[in-house]
C-alpha cells in the first residue's frame, strides 16, 4: 500500500508545556486510523498539526513524499488535499448549505460553477442533505451540520480526510446518522484519520488503531490487538473505563 | 397658547420666505453625511483589515516589521481623530494648507475639505468598530475556511467579512446619523450646510428662535428616516427565517422527516450499535412500565388496607 502521510519525531509545546513528544506514524492510502484516548493527550492537537492549523515545534510531517513543513508558504495549497471535519462544525454562518459546498471548490480549487454545483449536489445526496441545499447552517440540527460539514470536505476531493471528534457535540440520537455516513466513506475507501471516543466504531470500522497518552502514542495495532489484547496496563486500563459505561 | 401660535406664525413666514434656503441646506447636509460616511467606511474597513493581518513568528522578519509599522500608524490616526473635536479638525486642515505652503495653495472647494474632514473623522470611529466586526467573528469560521485551502484574503473576502458587516451595520447607522448632526460644525469654515442656512436666516431677520425650531424638526426628520431605512437594510441582510426543502427525489425522505421514535432514522439502520442500544433501551422501558405497574398495584392494595383499618376505627 502506498504511504500519503508520515509523521517523523513531531513535537509540539504551548510554552514551556509539551503537548506531543516525538510522534511516529504512518498512514497508507485507503487506511481509516483511529486515535483514541483520554482527554488532553493530544489527540486533537496532532490532528490540527497534520493540517497545519497549529505549527509543529520540530519534526516532519510527509504529505505524498514531500516534506509540508520545509516547503514556504505553501499551507493553504495543501490543506485544500487535506480536508478537515471540526467538533464544532465550522460551517460558513453567511452562507446557504449548498454554498458552503461550492464556495471551496470555486475559489480555491478555481472549477467552473456549474461543476462545483454538481459535485456538491453528489455529496451532499451521500450523507444525505440533498434537500436541505437552501437551508442556512443556524436553521440545521447538531447531526445534520455535521453531515453538511463532511459533504463540504468531500466535495474538495481531498487525499485524506481529517475528522477531530465529529460526534463529541452531538446528542446521543445525532450520533449514529453521522457515525453511518462515516462508516460509508471507509467502505468506499475514503482515506481517513479520525480522532474519536466512539470505540465501537473505532473497533469496527478503522484497520488501525492508535491509542495517545500524555502526548506520546503509547500502543498502536489492528483493532483486534488493541481492543482484544492491548500490551500495556494504561491501555487496558483506559479501554476498561470506556467499556463499562 | 398665544405663544405657540405666534410661534407658528413666524415658522410659515420663515419658510414661505426662505424654503428654498432650508431645503438646499438639508440636501447638502445629507450628502455630505451620505458621502462623508461611505468614504469613511471606506477607510474605516481598510484600517481594520490592515490591523488584523495575522502574524507568527516564523514569518519573515520584513513582514513582521511592515505589519507592526501599519498597526502603529493606524493606532495614532485614530486616537488623533478620534480624540480630537471635528470642528477643531476642520479648522486645522483649513487654514493649516495655507499656513504651511505661505497661501500658495488654498481650498477653493468647500465640498473637497468638507467631505475630507467627515471621512476622515469617521473613519477613525469606523477603524475600531471593523476591528471589532472582525474579531467578534467566531475563530471556528476562520478554521473553518483554512481547512478547505482558502489563503488569509478569500477568508476574509468570502467569510469573515460578510458576518463582520453584518454585526457593524448598527454601527454605521450610528455613524451616520451622527454624521447628519455633526456636519452642522462646517459652518465654520463657510460650508452652507443645513445650520449654516440657519445662521444665514437670522442674520436677516433675527427670528432665533422660530429658525432654530424648523431646523429641530429638520434634523429630526433626517435622522428618523435614516435609522428606519437602516432598519429596513438589517431586516433585509439577516434573509428569511425559513427556507424551503429541495425535493429531489419524490420517493426518498430525508433525515429528520422520519418519525418513527421505535425505529429511528435510516442512517441507524445500518448501525448495530445504535440498533443495540435501541432494543436495550427498548427492554429497558418495558422493565420500568412493568415495575411501574407492580408498585401501582402494591400502593393500590396498601391504600385499600389503610381504608380498612380507617373504616374499622371509624366504626
Amino acid at each position: 500500500m502506498k504511504e500519503i502521510l508520515q509523521v517523523n519525531h513531531l513535537s509540539k509545546s504551548f510554552g514551556k508545556h509539551e503537548v506531543l513528544k516525538d510522534i511516529d506514524f504512518t498512514v497508507s492510502k485507503g487506511d481509516v486510523t483511529s486515535i483514541i484516548g483520554a482527554s488532553g493527550s493530544g489527540k486533537s492537537t496532532l490532528l490540527r498539526c497534520i493540517n497545519l492549523l497549529e505549527i509543529p515545534t520540530s519534526g516532519e510531517i510527509h504529505f505524498q513524499g514531500e516534506n509540508i513543513l520545509s516547503r514556504k508558504g505553501g499551507a493553504a495549497a495543501y490543506r485544500s488535499k487535506v480536508g478537515m471535519v471540526f467538533q464544532s462544525f465550522n460551517l460558513f454562518n453567511n452562507m446557504t448549505v449548498l454554498e458552503n459546498c461550492i464556495v471551496g471548490q470555486t475559489k480555491v480549487l478555481k472549477k467552473p460553477r456549474k461543476e462545483a454545483e454538481e459535485k456538491a449536489m453528489k455529496y451532499l445526496t451521500k450523507v444525505g442533505m440533498a434537500p436541505y441545499i437552501n437551508a442556512r447552517p443556524r436553521q440545521l440540527s447538531g447531526g445534520q451540520k455535521q453531515r453538511v460539514a463532511i459533504a463540504r470536505a468531500l466535495a474538495m476531493d481531498p487525499e485524506v480526510l481529517l475528522f477531530d471528534e465529529p460526534t463529541s457535540a452531538l446528542d446521543p440520537e445525532m450520533v449514529g446518522e453521522v457515525l453511518s455516513v462515516m462508516r460509508d466513506l471507509a467502505a468506499d475507501g475514503l482515506t481517513m484519520l479520525v480522532v474519536t471516543h466512539e470505540m465501537a466504531f473505532a473497533r469496527d470500522v478503522s484497520n488501525h488503531v492508535v491509542f495517545m497518552r500524555d502526548g506520546v502514542i503509547w500502543e498502536e495495532g489492528s483493532p483486534d490487538q488493541i481492543f482484544t489484547n492491548p500490551q500495556r496496563d494504561e491501555t487496558k486500563e483506559f479501554l476498561s473505563r470506556f467499556m463499562e459505561r | 397658547m398665544d405663544k405657540l401660535l405666534q410661534l407658528g406664525l413666524d415658522m410659515s413666514n420663515l419658510w414661505d420666505k426662505y424654503h428654498s434656503m432650508y431645503l438646499s441646506g438639508v440636501g447638502k447636509t445629507l450628502l455630505l453625511a451620505v458621502i462623508g460616511t461611505a468614504i469613511g467606511c471606506l477607510i474605516g474597513f481598510v484600517c481594520g483589515i490592515l490591523q488584523t493581518i495575522p502574524y507568527t513568528k516564523n514569518d519573515h522578519v520584513v513582514k513582521r516589521f511592515l505589519l507592526k509599522l501599519v498597526r502603529v500608524i493606524v493606532r495614532a490616526y485614530v486616537e488623533v481623530f478620534r480624540g480630537t473635536p471635528m470642528i477643531l479638525q476642520a479648522v486645522f486642515i483649513f487654514f493649516g494648507l495655507p499656513y504651511f505652503t505661505a497661501n500658495a495653495m488654498q481650498f477653493t472647494n468647500m465640498w473637497a475639505v468638507s467631505i475630507l474632514v467627515v471621512s476622515i473623522n469617521t473613519g477613525a470611529y469606523m477603524a475600531e468598530s471593523v476591528r471589532g466586526g472582525i474579531i467578534s467573528v467566531d475563530p471556528g469560521q476562520t478554521e473553518g475556511a483554512k481547512a478547505i485551502g482558502m489563503n488569509h484574503f478569500q477568508t476574509m473576502v468570502h467569510v469573515i467579512l460578510p458576518q463582520a458587516i453584518r454585526n457593524i451595520i448598527p454601527q454605521i447607522g450610528n455613524n451616520f446619523i451622527i454624521n447628519i448632526k455633526d456636519t452642522s460644525v462646517m459652518f465654520i469654515i463657510g460650508f452652507t450646510e443645513f445650520f449654516a442656512t440657519h445662521k444665514g436666516v437670522v442674520g436677516a431677520t433675527y427670528k432665533y428662535f422660530p429658525s432654530a425650531a424648523i431646523e429641530m424638526i429638520g434634523y429630526l426628520t433626517m435622522t428618523l428616516v435614516a435609522s428606519f431605512l437602516l432598519r429596513l437594510l438589517e431586516k433585509k441582510m439577516d434573509g428569511s427565517n425559513s427556507y424551503e426543502l429541495a425535493q429531489v427525489d419524490a420517493l426518498t425522505m430525508t433525515a429528520g422527516n422520519y418519525n418513527h421514535p421505535g425505529r429511528g432514522t435510516p442512517f441507524d439502520e445500518r448501525n448495530p450499535e445504535a440498533v443495540k442500544s435501541m432494543l436495550r433501551e427498548e427492554l429497558r422501558r418495558q422493565a420500568e412500565q412493568d415495575e411501574a405497574k407492580r408498585q401501582g398495584q402494591r400502593a393500590e392494595t396498601r391504600r385499600q388496607n389503610a381504608a380498612g383499618d380507617h373504616d374499622q376505627r371509624g366504626e
